[in-house]
């Protein structure tokens, strides 16, 4: 059998779904909530590029780049926010995380 | 089984079941290595459907920097993990009951669509079959997609500039280097002479 494009995009929907149910699962631990989304991101890629290759579309695979620099970005902002958080409270559970609720 | 088939189906196996174990491991250590492991497997799968760049650029940016940057920040936090994963079990069922949901509705979606031939427009670029699949890109990248190209690196700049500004910390009481300070020594300052009493000391 052949491999087309609806495998790589049942692969990518797998991904996604663990990834949403990482975020249910973890909901205390904000590194694997972080991880959770960088699968979600990957799924996402998959998608993309899936398309891109079986369309023959080349723009698909630069968007993925693009998506790949944003995530980049934000797992070191969201890291370096976390090891900010951790140094003032001494924790990282994300109930804790409510300083500014009045 | 032909050889493609038989990679894809490795590739997406042990993608999927190292996803699944980032987020079901006790250990955030075993759960980072995880992690490291997906992107490889999907950096083996991009490379399967012939997204070659995309695929090394993967191993490079996940494996080389992120991953190490969560593994850092997983060894430099002094956390009680365990702590952290009471009430995994109750947030299980309504979890996997969404989840569940979720994967059906996506994969009906996908095993029902299919194109309408006479509604797919033609391809914005089409890729360039003569070239290579970084060629390909890069003669894209560099002219049509030129300023997202520039905000994309402004966005790693502020990113960077963020994360600096956000962890660095003075300490008080450490002696730090102080160029003006420095600098504006002279002789009036730094000096002085003293008539030494003989037999007495200073």
């Amino acid at each position: 059998m052949t491999i087309g494009l609806v495998h790589y995009l049942t692969v990518a929907a797998v991904l996604f779904t663990l990834g949403v149910f990482g975020i249910f699962l973890n909901r205390k631990n904000v590194i694997v909530i972080l991880m959770s989304i960088e699968l979600i991101l990957l799924a996402v890629n998959i998608n993309f590029v899936a398309f891109s290759t079986h369309m023959g579309d080349i723009v698909g695979q630069v968007f993925a780049l693009f998506v790949l620099t944003v995530a980049a970005a934000e797992a070191a902002i969201g890291l370096a926010i976390l090891v900010v958080y951790f140094r003032n409270r001494g924790t990282i559970a994300v109930e804790d995380i409510n300083m500014m609720k009045g | 089984m032909t050889g493609q088939a038989f990679f894809f189906y490795l590739f997406a196996g042990v993608c999927i079941a190292s996803a699944f174990m980032v987020i079901a491991s006790r250990n955030p250590v075993h759960a980072v290595l995880f992690l490291i492991l997906a992107f490889v497997n999907a950096a083996g799968l991009f490379m399967l459907m012939g997204a070659e760049f995309l695929a090394l650029i993967l191993v490079v940016v996940y494996v080389g920097a992120v991953a190490v940057l969560f593994l850092f920040v997983v060894m430099m936090l002094d956390v009680d993990f365990a702590e952290l994963r009471e009430g995994f079990l109750s947030y299980l069922p309504i979890g996997a009951l969404i989840g569940v949901i979720f994967l059906v509705e996506l994969v009906l979606v996908i095993g029902l669509f299919s194109v309408d031939p006479a509604s797919v427009r033609p391809a914005v670029v089409a890729t360039a079959t003569d070239v290579s699949n970084i060629q390909a890109i890069g003669q894209v990248l560099y002219t049509r997609y030129f300023f997202f190209f520039q905000a994309a690196g402004f966005i790693l700049l502020v990113a960077m500039i963020g994360a600096i500004v956000l962890t660095l910390r003075h300490k008080p009481n450490v002696k730090r280097q102080d160029v003006a300070a420095q600098v504006a020594r002279n002789k009036a300052s730094a000096m002085e002479v003293r008539k030494v009493p003989s037999r007495q000391g200073v």
